[in-house]
């Protein structure tokens, strides 16, 4: 081979030629970097974001009345939405009803339609026994006699869940209806129930940060100021609650706020009180405990930011004759507020999703958005309206750690 | 630092308030943990002091009853297997992630972390309608992959951490050295960031650990955890076998939790040596 071949200047060919052995290989690592992701990206898939989503889709696809009633939702397409349909559409709704029973799917159906209508569930069982009567030749006289079948309501209903997509549950976790003119109105005040539980779950997440920040802040702020060696045994009493699950903390309250336990017996001889006070169950014993829960997530953020803070700035500040609220104020407290911002945020967004304190500590009038949740899943079967209800509680707080991630990072989140 | 060499009056009040201030927030942070540890030692079946009596009956009750024997086995079962899951799959994405040609890194990062952001009420409740249709519900496999989704993050975040010191050179040089990627994982990057490995699986451990609402909705009854069986009890009646539980749980969570903090400082340290 001839040696000069090396030393001619590149043409323009191989400088392409280089050029694109070098993408190739960017993008073999770049393939070979995703590669090693896909495993965990799967499964968190697989075991995160596809149940999310089959848990959300359920909070606007519900095939129940249009699978019960294939032929009365054929038959109300000429309806023209004003009083009783004709008879062809009451002749349907015998026969799926009648179908219904038959191949076992009348509960269910009853149910889902109670969901939407409250008390149809007892209507559509004593209809379909009515139908179900020897020698019933006329179905339509039937069903006309029910006063049930009369209502305007009951038929706006059966149209709107002839499509198996509907916005009501999503307008019913946030006590909006659909009324009969086909307008969205608010449900009447005994039905109100989300909204104040909305609020309650965000009364408390701000009162809980609020709590933590007044309680944390001096303490992050002693600890940052203290040598080094006595921070390092301070910060270990943050620490080691932190460290300590949820719910054995919980417990620990259970045992704290029972009528004779610590909470009491201070309080009593501090004189505080004079009467020992139902703690357990209560709003004030709920605050308390997420608090306690809370406080190393607020604290740790506005600690790692005063960590940084030279000492030599306020000493700066109080020789350039600052007075020593001006410089805290004007030195310290700037340099602070992304720590302050961050735990507090952290710290609101975990508390909108608190279950487990309330479930144990808290009353029936203290139960969060997440106990109703689990509650529609566990007691009442109405997975709609959990899903809905979960809709809402997941934007919020996804709207949440959207602006805690552009604002502040999510380096931030570190567990300490 | 907090007092000026020549303190004015103002100065050592407002010192002296944020002490006293500080001593309280402490207090009120160390003896709720603390107060289960010495109830759990009555010899009573009631949680108030002045303690009745010293005795370990509680702990022959957590620990030698079926019941609890069976929670606390369930337990290290879905723990351990969470942590293997976790550690491997967080290993791996946190070695992808911390390359810079690793494509959407901004949108994957917080996909991975948002399982703990996520209210864990919702994502029980998905696991639970998901697993259903496709058979994995009262698993113990359908509780590990809820649990390694919840644990995962801390073994990104860890490895990452560790990651941020590791010179990318030495994988070169591994590899002009005639070092297969394979090998130049396990001989050269493993070494260096084995601390931050660790430090995330005891991270993942302790998560699966104490874990209780995915449990709730996924576990049937004899897949119940140790966790899971205090909630129950809580709920039920307030036993003083519930404080012996507590106990037990609270002291293996600091201690696998100081470990892995010590661990990831040292695997900081330690990448930098060689950097």
């Amino acid at each position: 081979m001839d040696q000069g071949q090396f030393i001619t200047a590149p043409n323009a060919a191989d400088t392409r030629s280089v050029a694109a052995a070098i993408r190739r290989s960017q993008a073999r690592e770049r393939l070979r970097s995703f590669a090693l992701a896909m495993p965990l990206l799967t499964l968190l898939l697989l075991s995160f974001g596809i149940p999310i989503a089959i848990l959300l889709s359920r909070a606007v696809y519900d095939p129940t009345i249009a699978n019960a009633l294939p032929l009365t939702g054929a038959a109300m397409q000429s309806w023209s939405g004003n009083g009783i349909p004709e008879d062809k559409t009451l002749e349907a709704l015998a026969a799926d009803l009648k179908a219904s029973q038959q191949n076992g799917n009348l509960s269910e159906f009853a149910k889902g339609l109670n969901a939407r209508l409250p008390g149809a569930r007892s209507h559509i069982l004593k209809t379909a026994r009515a139908l179900d009567k020897e020698g019933v030749a006329d179905t339509v006289s039937v069903i006309k006699s029910m006063p049930f079948w009369t209502s305007p309501g009951t038929w706006a209903t059966i149209v709107r869940g002839r499509h198996a997509l509907t916005s009501f549950y999503l307008l019913s976790a946030v006590d909006l209806r659909w009324n009969a003119d086909g307008s969205i109105e608010r449900v009447p005040p005994e039905q109100a129930i989300f909204l104040r539980v909305f609020a309650r779950t965000f009364l408390m997440a701000a009162t809980v940060t609020l709590a933590t920040l007044v309680l944390g802040f001096p303490l992050a702020y002693l600890i940052s100021s203290v040598p080094k060696t006595l921070g390092a045994i301070l910060i270990v009493a943050v620490l080691l609650p932190f460290w300590t699950s949820i719910l054995v903390r919980t417990a620990a309250w259970t045992v704290l706020l029972q009528k004779f336990g610590l909470v009491n017996d201070v309080l009593l001889w501090l004189g505080v009180t004079g009467t020992r006070l139902d703690l357990m169950y209560s709003r004030l014993g709920l605050v308390i405990a997420m608090t306690h829960i809370q406080l190393p997530f607020t604290l740790l953020p506005i600690y790692s930011v005063m960590r940084t803070i030279q000492p030599s700035q306020m000493r700066a500040a109080y020789s350039l004759g600052g007075r020593p609220l001006t410089s805290f104020l004007r030195v310290y407290l700037p340099q602070v507020v992304p720590g302050i911002m961050a735990g507090c945020l952290l710290t609101f967004i975990l508390c909108l999703g608190y279950y487990i304190t309330p479930a144990l500590i808290g009353g029936a009038g203290d139960q969060l958005i997440s106990n109703f949740i689990a509650n529609y899943v566990n007691v009442e079967l109405n997975w709609e309206m959990a899903a809905a209800l979960s809709f809402i509680l997941l934007v919020f707080t996804m709207g949440l750690y959207a602006v805690f991630a552009r604002m502040l990072g999510l380096d931030r989140l570190k567990p300490v | 630092m907090l007092l000026s060499p020549y303190p004015t009056i103002g100065e050592r009040i407002r010192v002296t308030l944020l002490w006293l201030w500080g001593a309280l927030v402490i207090a009120f942070l160390m003896v709720p943990i603390l107060i289960p540890v010495p109830l759990s030692f009555n010899s009573g079946t009631f949680f108030v002091f002045p303690l009745e009596g010293l005795s370990t009956r509680w702990y022959e009750v957590v620990l030698g009853t079926d019941r609890w024997q069976t929670a606390i086995g369930n337990s290290l079962v879905i723990a351990f297997g969470t942590t293997a899951l976790a550690t491997v799959l967080g290993t791996l994405t946190a070695i992808a992630l911390s390359s810079d040609r690793f494509p959407a890194r901004r949108i994957i990062m917080p996909l991975v972390i948002s399982p703990l952001i996520v209210p864990v009420v919702i994502t029980a409740v998905g696991s639970y309608l998901f697993y259903a249709r496709v058979g994995l519900a009262s698993t113990y496999l359908g509780i590990i992959l809820a649990h390694t989704a919840l644990a995962s993050p801390f073994v990104v975040v860890t490895v990452g951490a560790s990651l941020t010191g590791f010179d990318r050179n030495l994988m070169r040089a591994a590899s002009i050295a005639g070092a297969k990627p394979v090998v130049a994982f396990y001989r050269v990057m493993l070494p260096l960031i084995l601390p931050g490995v660790l430090s995330g699986a005891a991270f993942a451990f302790v998560t699966s650990f104490d874990e209780v609402v995915v449990a709730q909705f996924l576990a049937s009854a004899n897949q119940r955890t140790m966790p899971l069986e205090m909630f129950i009890g809580l709920r039920e009646r307030l036993s003083p076998a519930i404080t012996a539980a507590a106990t037990l749980m609270m002291v293996l969570s600091i201690l696998l939790l100081v470990v892995a903090n010590l661990l990831a400082r040292r695997g900081a340290r330690k990448v930098k040596s060689v950097a």
